[in-house]
C-alpha cells in the first residue's frame, strides 16, 4: 500500500506539482493497481535473462558519412525554437540555475 | 453506395478507370464528416483544403498517366500522435496544445509519397494512454455503433472514423492493443505489425519498446496494401528491422487449407461475456469448416503478462514523458509567472499540464524505477517478458496461427471505466501480452451482440510469429470474405 507520503515521494522524483486531492487520489488508485501485480512477488526468476526489446538487434550503427534528408533540413533553427514556449528569435528561455555564488 | 463507403480496394479500381476522381471522392468524405462528424467526434483538426488541393494534384498526376499506385487520390485520416509537416500535433494532450512540427513522421511521408489524400489528425487518449478515448484531453469519441459508448482507444477516433465513413482507412498506433481494440469495437479491420517493422520516426512516443504503427482499414485487403506502403527499414529509426517488405496484398492466399490455428487455453479461463465468447468459438468452427486445423495450445505465462505489461510500460512512459518539461514545447509555466525557478517551471508546468491518466502512468512508471522497487518490479518485468515472448515461439513451433478473442466485452459506455483505471487495464487482456513479445496480430469483425437494442461489434485476433504479418492476413482475409461481417455499416 503507498500511503500519502509515498506518493508526495514520487511526484517529486517524477517532478510533478500535484494538489493534496490528486495525492490523496493517485494513493488509492496506485496502490490498486500494485494489487494486480502481487501474483509476481514470489516467482522466481534469478535464472530467467532479461528482455529489454525483442528483435535482437544489436549496436546499429550508420556509416561515418554526411548524409542529409532533406525534411529535416527544411527545419530551420528559428522553426525548432519557435515551439519553444518562451523564447527570443533564436534562444530558449529558461530560469538562471547558476546562483551568484 | 456513397463514395465513402467504399473500401480503398474498390476506389482504387475506379479511380484507375477514371470513373471516379479523388477531388469527387475528397468531396464525398468532406460531406460525410460534415453530416456525422459533430455526434462521431472522431476529428481533432479536419483538413478540407489541403485534402482537395493533393486530391486535385492526384487526379492531375493521373491524368498523366503518372499515378503513384494503387494508393494515389485515396482518403485517409492519421492519429494525432505522428507527427505532420505544417499541421498541429497534440497527442491529443493539453501540454502539446499548438505543437507544429516542421517535418513529418516516416509514414506520413510515405503516405504522402503515395499520393494519399490526408483529410485530417483523429483523437485518442492523451498520449496514447486509455482504452476509450475518455482520456483525451479534449473530448471523448463515440462509437458509430451505439453513440452512448466509447469507440476504444487509444486509435477509437480513428477506427471511428473509418467505421463512420469519415475516410477510407487510417493510420493507429498500438503499444497494448490500441488498434485491435478499437478496431474490435467499431467493426473494422486493426492490424498491429511486428515490432520494429513500421518506422516510429516522428511517432510521439508512449513505450518505445512496446510501441508500433499499423493500418485501420474497412477490409483485410486494405489493410495488406497499407502496411506494404508503410513498412520497411528507415534510418531515422534505428530499431526498424532490415527485412524485406513482402507484397502482402497481391500475395494474400486465397484458401487457408491445411493451415494450423493455435488456440490457447489460458484465454478462455474466465472473465469474457458469455455472447462474445460465443461468437469467438463460432469464428473458430468457421475458420475449422474452411479448411483449418484446430489446435488446443497453451501460453502459460499469460496471467503474468497483464503484469509484465503494466510495469513495462508506464516505466518507459514515464522516462519518454519527462521531455515535456515547459522549455522545450507545448505548455509552460513560465509565460504565468517569468520569476519561477527552473524546477517550478518543471514541476508546474507538467502539474498543470498533463492530464490525469498521464501523471498516473508516470507516478506508477516512476515508483517500478525508483530505488528500492526496481530489482522487485521493473527486473522481473524484464525477465517475465523472457517467458511471455518465449510462451510464443514454443507455440509457433507447433501452430501457423493464434486465434484469441480481442476484448471480453463489445464496447462499454462512457463513464462506465473512467475513473477505475484497474478495471480499465483488465479490459485490454487479450491484447496486452502481444506487445512484450513483440509479434504481429490483427483483430478482424467476427460477429454483433445485443446491448440495450443496439447491436455491437465483436472481433477475432490473429496473432501471428515475427515478421510472418502475411500469415495472418491470409487468414483474415479468407475468414472475412466467408463471414461478410465487416461489410456492414453503422447507421448514422
Amino acid at each position: 500500500m503507498l500511503n500519502k507520503q509515498d506518493v508526495t515521494h514520487i511526484a517529486r522524483l517524477a517532478r510533478l506539482d500535484l494538489s493534496d486531492g490528486e495525492l490523496e487520489k493517485y494513493s488509492k488508485q496506485l496502490s490498486a493497481v500494485l494489487e494486480l501485480f502481487k501474483k509476481i512477488d514470489d516467482l522466481d526468476l534469478s535464472s530467467i535473462e532479461e528482455t529489454s526489446q525483442v528483435t535482437g538487434l544489436v549496436n546499429v550503427f550508420k556509416s561515418d558519412e554526411i548524409k542529409k534528408y532533406p525534411d529535416l533540413t527544411d527545419c530551420k533553427t528559428e522553426d525548432l525554437v519557435s515551439l519553444s514556449p518562451v523564447h527570443d528569435k533564436t534562444e530558449m528561455r529558461v530560469p538562471k540555475v547558476i546562483g551568484d555564488n | 453506395m456513397e463514395n465513402y463507403d467504399l473500401t480503398i480496394t474498390e476506389v482504387s479500381k475506379l479511380l484507375e478507370k477514371g470513373e471516379l476522381s479523388s477531388v469527387d471522392l475528397t468531396q464525398s468524405v468532406l460531406n460525410r464528416i460534415n453530416s456525422v462528424d459533430d455526434r462521431v467526434k472522431a476529428f481533432i483538426k479536419v483538413l478540407p483544403d489541403e485534402a482537395l488541393e493533393s486530391a486535385k494534384k492526384s487526379d492531375e498526376r493521373r491524368a498523366q498517366g503518372k499515378s503513384l499506385g494503387r494508393l494515389d487520390g485515396v482518403v485517409m485520416s492519421i492519429k494525432d500522435l505522428l507527427c505532420t509537416k505544417g499541421v498541429e500535433t497534440t497527442a491529443a494532450s493539453n501540454i502539446l496544445k499548438g505543437f507544429v512540427p516542421c517535418y513529418d513522421a516516416t509514414v506520413v511521408k510515405k503516405l504522402k509519397e503515395a499520393g494519399v489524400v490526408i483529410i485530417g489528425k483523429t483523437n485518442l487518449d492523451a498520449f496514447a494512454h486509455g482504452s476509450s478515448t475518455e482520456n483525451s484531453d479534449f473530448f471523448t469519441t463515440r462509437n458509430p455503433w451505439d453513440l452512448d459508448r466509447v469507440p476504444g482507444g487509444s486509435s477509437g477516433g480513428s477506427a471511428a472514423s473509418v467505421a463512420s465513413g469519415e475516410c477510407l482507412g487510417s493510420i493507429g498506433t498500438d503499444t497494448g492493443g490500441s488498434i485491435r481494440q478499437p478496431a474490435s469495437l467499431c467493426s473494422v479491420v486493426g492490424l498491429k505489425p511486428t515490432y520494429g517493422r513500421v518506422s516510429r520516426y516522428g511517432v510521439i512516443s508512449m513505450a518505445s519498446s512496446l510501441d508500433v504503427v499499423g493500418p485501420i482499414a474497412k477490409s483485410v485487403e486494405d489493410a495488406a496494401l497499407i502496411l506494404e506502403t508503410i513498412a520497411g527499414k528507415d534510418p531515422l529509426d534505428a530499431t526498424t528491422l532490415d527485412a524485406e517488405v513482402p507484397k502482402y496484398f497481391e500475395n494474400l492466399a486465397k484458401s487457408i487449407k491445411g493451415i494450423k490455428i493455435g488456440v490457447p487455453k489460458e484465454y478462455f479461463a474466465s472473465g469474457m461475456e458469455t455472447d462474445v465468447e460465443d461468437i469467438v468459438k463460432k469464428s473458430i468452427e468457421t475458420i475449422k469448416s474452411l479448411g483449418g486445423e484446430i489446435i488446443e495450445i497453451s501460453l502459460p505465462h499469460t496471467d503474468y503478462a497483464l503484469s509484465t505489461y503494466y510495469i513495462l510500460q508506464p516505466a518507459e512512459v514515464s522516462s519518454n514523458l519527462s521531455r515535456y518539461d515547459g522549455v522545450k514545447y507545448g505548455y509552460s509555466a513560465l509565460n504565468d509567472d517569468k520569476n519561477l525557478s527552473l524546477d517550478d517551471v518543471y514541476t508546474h508546468s507538467r502539474g498543470t499540464g498533463f492530464g490525469s491518466e498521464a501523471k498516473r502512468r508516470i507516478m506508477l512508471g516512476t515508483y517500478v524505477l525508483s530505488a528500492g522497487y526496481y530489482d522487485a518490479y521493473y527486473k522481473k518485468a524484464l525477465q517475465l517478458r523472457t517467458l511471455v515472448k518465449q510462451d510464443f515461439e514454443d507455440a509457433f513451433e507447433d501452430v501457423d496461427v493464434i486465434l484469441t478473442p480481442v476484448s471480453p466485452t463489445p464496447a462499454f459506455k462512457v463513464g462506465e471505466k473512467a475513473d477505475d483505471p484497474v478495471q480499465m487495464y483488465l479490459s485490454d487482456i487479450y491484447t496486452v501480452p502481444i506487445n512484450p513479445a513483440g509479434v504481429p496480430a490483427i483483430s478482424v469483425p467476427a460477429g454483433f451482440v445485443t446491448r440495450d437494442n443496439k447491436d455491437l461489434p465483436v472481433g477475432i485476433q490473429l496473432i501471428g510469429p515475427m515478421l510472418r504479418e502475411q500469415k495472418i492476413l491470409d487468414v483474415a482475409n479468407v475468414f472475412e470474405k466467408e463471414v461478410k461481417i465487416s461489410q456492414r455499416k453503422p447507421e448514422l
